[in-house]
């Protein structure tokens, strides 16, 4: 693939809006407006994947665009959505750090990732380096916003981005085996895991989804 | 075709099936202890008949160790396990349904840990880490009691934010490999990658195990990413506990050792020894002086495992045949011992009710086998001589002394700090008058002493079989 074919362009844009949706993530402070949000995340990365299957010729690639598609642009933001409405928490609010500490913050994080990837990336062919550079800032991204928010269905949302960005770094590796599949089997299984068990029983024994009722548990300041 | 090697996989497959739907504990327990008993003589027999290694399964005299090491300690914790969850559902802590739950989880997390082992694919080798950690993420939060699931979450995110890290550094190792290799699955092989590793690019293999050290890091619970260990170990259920300091850390450094020997083979790849002593001592130095604050059994037990991967990974990052020997030792050494006191600690705080020391005292004289047991583990945990951790610690400082005497220094204070905190509690919980409630254990010896019995024997004598075999390995390990 030749830089400034269209092949490459679409998927310099498709991997750059990936990012920015990242962005776009870190100042929502309302849970809906966040849950939309991350639907649009999975819809941009199901796109990416699928340009990817197409330009790499690579079938297999196509199942795990679907999958992005229906699973986490569709019934997981569904699902979150309704979790939300039951326990009644569609109305909060919460931010650690502010908007403007986390975009800056999250800049800079998209930058390191910028200077970190590209440089040792050098001869490895163009889209492959850009490609990995745009996946581990989504992947820093989700990490930042695991720390900034105390909620517990952000923090899975966090989490949830975090696996998109190592789904866009797999499949710019070319050629990949095994592992995309996998790995998208296993976000599910977490995904289950945490809706069906961790938000449920937290419900059942706090009333709360905010994890920082939690602390107040902490095994030692008893 | 079925050989030793798919064995270890399969018994613990299938048990997990098996235990998911029968009913009644004292069967399933029972099954539970023959399933990982068969898993283990299966895991020996490795050493009689060697399979063949494929593109998916491997077996080579590095993971020999390690699947022995694990499929041992699974076995004796399964024993353990029986009288402990007997007593779980005597006073209702756990339901039956739980516990069928909690059998079938255990044999789970053998399976994983057994693939994570064998697995000759970087993938594949990730996948079966990432598995280990849900099924202990479930187990943790067994109880469902707040602090259970505190640390279920707490575990939970951090291991998946280390494990996201871990897939990233293997995709770049896929991404260093491919130009050399070629597209498709001979890439993630592991005995393919070692063939090719000089020609890899070095810059992409250095950042590859930047990634790979904090995310495994994370599972072996070097310092700054041990945040989940102390409250996992303490709020699981205490068998979970046993297995989660005797061999899920060293599964994760054992992926970790992987990519050390993949770096080492590429002569302009960083080297990746002092990154590995630094987080080493770091781990060593800051819960050996953690271990002084502890007022929770298992908490304190949880540092000290902390302590002794730092000492572990330390004595690895050194590198060369006698320290690769001594960290290879210990890591063997510390399983054994850190088991048996869980195995002790479990039936403790069963008979006290509860796992605050300030409410435990005198239990040497008031259940004389178990109080013992823990001294004799402590003293073992500590490095005093004659038993196992003290030959080990002794060739960790002595190997690192010839090469750099301020870092052994550095981790003697560690060893010697962290000796004075284990003394310091033990004094309270093993001496002194009674406090606490005083029941009779209802426990299986058996398995403690075990361990403690071969730490000992470890201490005065070891077979020369065994010396030979560890050579190996650490000749290996480069």
């Amino acid at each position: 693939m030749v830089r400034g074919s269209l092949s490459f362009d679409v998927a310099h844009l498709l991997a750059g809006s990936l990012v920015l949706v990242s962005f776009m993530q870190l100042y929502q402070d309302r849970l809906y407006a966040l849950l939309n949000i991350y639907a649009l995340h999975a819809l941009v990365l199901a796109a990416s994947v699928a340009w990817q299957a197409f330009v790499q010729d690579a079938p297999h690639l196509y199942l795990t665009a679907i999958i992005a598609l229906v699973f986490k642009a569709i019934i997981i933001p569904t699902a979150l959505h309704r979790i939300i409405v039951r326990l009644g928490i569609h109305r909060e609010i919460e931010t650690v750090v502010g908007v403007g500490p986390a975009m800056l913050l999250g800049m800079g994080l998209v930058a390191l990732s910028m200077v970190v990837m590209l440089r040792v990336t050098a001869e490895a062919d163009p889209l492959a380096r850009e490609d990995l550079a745009f996946a581990l800032s989504v992947v820093l991204l989700g990490l930042l916003m695991m720390v900034t928010r105390r909620n517990a269905v952000s923090q899975v949302v966090g989490f949830m981005s975090l696996e998109n960005g190592l789904v866009l770094a797999a499949t710019g590796a070319k050629g990949m085996p095994l592992v995309v599949e996998i790995s998208v089997a296993f976000s599910v299984l977490i995904a289950f895991i945490v809706i069906g068990i961790f938000l449920f029983r937290i419900r059942e024994r706090f009333d709360t989804v905010d994890v920082q009722a939690l602390d107040r548990f902490r095994g030692e300041r008893r | 075709m079925i050989d030793a090697l798919t064995g270890v996989l399969i018994i613990p497959a299938v048990a997990a099936g098996l235990l998911a739907i029968l009913p009644g504990y004292r069967l399933t327990a029972r099954l539970n202890v023959f399933a990982t008993l068969l898993t283990f003589l299966t895991a020996v027999s490795l050493f009689v008949v060697e399979p063949r290694s494929g593109s998916y399964l491997l077996v080579d005299d590095l993971n020999k160790v390690f699947i022995v090491l694990t499929t041992f300690v699974g076995f004796t914790t399964s024993v353990f396990s029986a009288s402990y969850i007997g007593h779980e559902i005597e006073i209702g802590r756990l339901t039956p349904t739980s516990v069928r739950f909690y059998h079938a989880m255990y044999q789970a997390l053998m399976f994983a840990m057994n693939l994570a082992l064998v697995a000759n694919n970087i993938g594949l080798m990730w996948v079966a880490i990432e598995m280990a950690t849900l099924t202990t993420v479930l187990m943790v939060g067994i109880y469902r009691t707040h602090e259970a699931l505190e640390a279920a979450w707490k575990y939970f995110i951090l291991g998946s934010v280390g494990i996201a890290l871990a897939l990233f550094g293997t995709i770049l190792v896929y991404m260093a490999a491919r130009p050399v290799i070629g597209e498709g699955l001979e890439a993630m092989v592991w005995t393919v990658l070692v063939q090719h590793a000089a020609k890899f690019d070095p810059a992409l293999l250095n950042v590859s195990f930047v990634f790979l050290l904090l995310g495994y890091g994370t599972k072996v619970g070097l310092a700054p990413l041990h945040a989940w260990l102390p409250d996992a170990h303490a709020e699981g259920p205490t068998p979970i506990s046993a297995v989660l300091s005797g061999l899920l850390l060293n599964v994760a450094l054992y992926a970790l050792l992987r990519f050390k020997i993949l770096l080492a083979l590429n002569p302009a790849a960083i080297a990746p020894g002092p990154l590995m002593v630094i987080l080493g001592l770091i781990s060593c130095l800051f819960a050996a002086f953690m271990l002084y604050r502890r007022r929770d059994i298992k908490r304190m037990f949880a540092y000290s495992s902390i302590e002794h991967m730092g000492i572990i990974v330390f004595a690895f990052g050194m590198g060369g045949a006698l320290a690769n020997f001594a960290g290879l030792l210990h890591m063997t050494m510390h399983s054994l011992t850190k088991s048996a006191i869980f195995f002790a600690v479990g039936h403790i705080a069963q008979v006290k009710g509860t796992q605050k020391i300030a409410d435990m005292g005198g239990l040497t004289v008031t259940n004389p086998v178990l109080g013992w047991g823990l001294v004799l583990g402590v003293v073992a945990i500590a490095g005093l001589p004659p038993l196992g951790i003290f030959m080990s610690e002794f060739l960790v400082v002595s190997s690192t002394f010839a090469r750099a005497p301020w870092l052994a220094v550095i981790l003697a204070l560690g060893i010697l700090v962290a000796l004075g905190g284990l003394f310091l509690r033990l004094n309270t919980i093993a001496f002194g008058p009674p406090r606490g409630l005083t029941a009779k254990a209802e426990a299986s010896y058996v398995p403690m002493f075990a361990h403690l019995a071969l730490v000992f024997t470890a201490g005065i004598y070891m077979p020369q079989a065994l010396v030979k075999g560890f050579e190996n390995v650490a000749r290996l390990l480069g």
